[in-house]
């Protein structure tokens, strides 16, 4: 079980536009609220209301300054969630055959009745998309909503991961990255879309796109606004106490 | 990493019992009766004992016997099943020599083989993991046996087998460090690999995405654990090498000095094991700006 399936014919994942992102935190909160009360258990918080609180979440949101040359700073805002590696090195260390990769649609895993909890997987994985809930001593993970994408009971357009669903801005794309004619794979054709860390081989399903080249910005915008004029009574005072 | 009390006592007293049972079951030193007794017996307490604490770092300890099932591919498993097999296989032979018998040498070889490979893959659980780029190296199972064959000679009064072994340990693991320091930043890993922001420009982390700690922060990125770290190994190598080394050849055989040095060798060992675990920075932390 923890060996690799061959390619799966299906890559099911997410395209994350940076360009769009506005580092609202609404997928964090959409997919900690979903993930709460569906698959598996739930993702507990220590301390939540305490000087310390910490919590286990699949999904964070990082606030990356970019600086190139003279030119003012660049925010870029970057979601960091599981990205369903092709060559998933969390699946073949573990030693329970927990952690696994779908043949079918490529999604990763986790067993949680066969998880030790040992943490091997979390240290195997590059990108930190596994936590160890402090609660119930199991691994915890993105599972791409698979309990939403599949569900017949929901309507048709709830049946995306929360994260997708809820993005104010549009920022997540859901679909088959093995399927070149799918939206999201266009969108990857188009945008130059591309992995995270690739030098370790781990070949992600997941694909993010660089945010988009922006004009240069206008010398001093607020300038105008800074040159503030009297009129009227205000005025004759302004100039007759400047003449004392 | 996380130094995790747990999984050091685990590597340090586990690898020093299989290297003593290793010592024994290739019948490198004839011992019978009594101290037949109490050196298998070490080395099992010892094993044991190390098996036993690897359990403490489980989320689920009870269901500690499905990490048997992978043996395939997770080193963990393999680990596992080496570990029960030298202890079982072992058993016979220890009884053997407590009670004067004597088993022909196969049965010792096999259950030292088993010993062999309990200790390659605890090396391999670290050594695969191309996250830690210092311990994704051969040097890593290279020390696991460098350490637990000089702790089994000191304890099992090889003396010039032990000086020789810990000579050697003191090397590889002087080596160890020397290269391992250099290996993050020769694999090439950074801020702009991680966000695939390099082309962009110089790459900070600007805002974290929470406040508090996580799981990924206690477990990844241990940078307090480093401050003393040139003194630490300076330790390492005197307790863990040099002095056992000495005493070794300098006192006259016996049990109680074999103990002592055995001691001091200890010491040596849990301090290069704490800096193994605190010294080796995961990729993750770049992430968070930190390593």
């Amino acid at each position: 079980m923890t060996a690799l399936p061959p390619p799966p014919a299906k890559k099911l994942g997410l395209v994350i536009d940076l360009d769009t992102c506005v580092g609202c935190h609404a997928c964090v909160t959409a997919c900690k609220g979903w993930n709460d009360q569906g698959y598996g258990v739930p993702l507990s918080d220590q301390n939540a209301y305490g000087s310390e609180p910490s919590g286990t979440f699949l999904n964070r949101v990082h606030g990356y300054e970019v600086v190139s040359g003279g030119g003012p700073a660049e925010i870029v805002n970057f979601p960091r969630s599981c990205l369903h590696c092709d060559n998933a090195p969390c699946v073949t260390v573990c030693p329970t055959g927990a952690s696994y990769k779908r043949a079918e649609d490529g999604i990763v895993l986790v067993n949680e009745d066969a998880c030790i909890g040992c943490g091997l997987c979390a240290w195997a994985c590059p990108y930190g998309a596994r936590e160890l809930d402090a609660q119930a001593g199991v691994m915890k993970k993105c599972t791409l909503c698979v309990d939403r994408i599949y569900n017949d009971t929901l309507p048709e357009e709830d049946r995306v991961p929360a994260c997708v669903r809820t993005c104010p801005t549009g920022a997540r794309h859901f679909g088959d990255l093995a399927d070149p004619e799918s939206a999201v794979s266009r969108l990857v054709a188009e945008r130059d879309g591309y992995d995270l860390m690739p030098e370790l081989g781990t070949a992600p399903v997941n694909k993010y796109l660089q945010p988009r080249p922006k004009g240069a910005a206008e010398a001093r915008p607020l300038a105008p606004l800074l040159d503030v004029r009297a009129t009227g009574l205000a005025g004759w005072l302004d100039r007759l106490l400047e003449r004392l | 990493m996380h130094p995790a009390p747990s999984v050091i006592l685990f590597t340090t007293l586990s690898g020093a019992g299989f290297g003593l049972l290793f010592v024994l079951a290739t019948g490198a030193v004839a011992v019978f009766g009594l101290e037949a007794f109490l050196l298998w017996g070490l080395g099992y307490l010892l094993a044991t004992a190390g098996l036993l604490a690897s359990t403490f770092h489980l989320g689920r300890p009870e269901r500690a016997m499905r990490a048997f099932s992978q043996w395939r591919t997770s080193w963990l498993s393999r680990e596992a099943w080496a570990a029960a097999g030298a202890l079982l296989m072992l058993a016979p032979v220890a009884l053997a020599a407590v009670s004067g018998g004597g088993l022909p040498p196969a049965f010792g070889l096999t259950g030292a083989l088993a010993c062999l490979l309990a200790l390659l893959s605890t090396g391999m659980i670290y050594a695969q993991l191309r996250t830690v780029p210092r311990w994704n190296h051969w040097t890593t199972p290279a020390l696991f046996f460098a350490w637990a064959l000089a702790g089994g000679t000191i304890l099992a009064g090889l003396p010039y087998a032990a000086a020789l072994l810990c000579a050697a340990l003191a090397v590889l693991q002087l080596f160890a460090w020397r290269s391992g320091d250099r290996r993050f930043a020769a694999r090439g890993h950074t801020l702009a690999t991680a966000t695939g922001l390099g082309s962009r420009g110089v790459v900070r982390s600007f805002a974290p995405p929470h406040t508090g700690h996580n799981y990924l922060m206690r477990e990844m990125i241990h940078v307090v654990g480093r401050r003393h770290a040139a003194k630490l190994r300076t330790l390492a190598l005197l307790l863990g090498a040099v002095i056992p080394a000495i005493l070794v050849v300098a006192l006259p055989s016996s049990l109680p000095a074999h103990v002592l040095a055995f001691a001091v060798h200890l010491a040596g060992a849990f301090a290069a094991r704490w800096l193994f675990f605190a010294e080796a920075e995961h990729v993750v932390g770049l992430f968070y700006g930190a390593r």
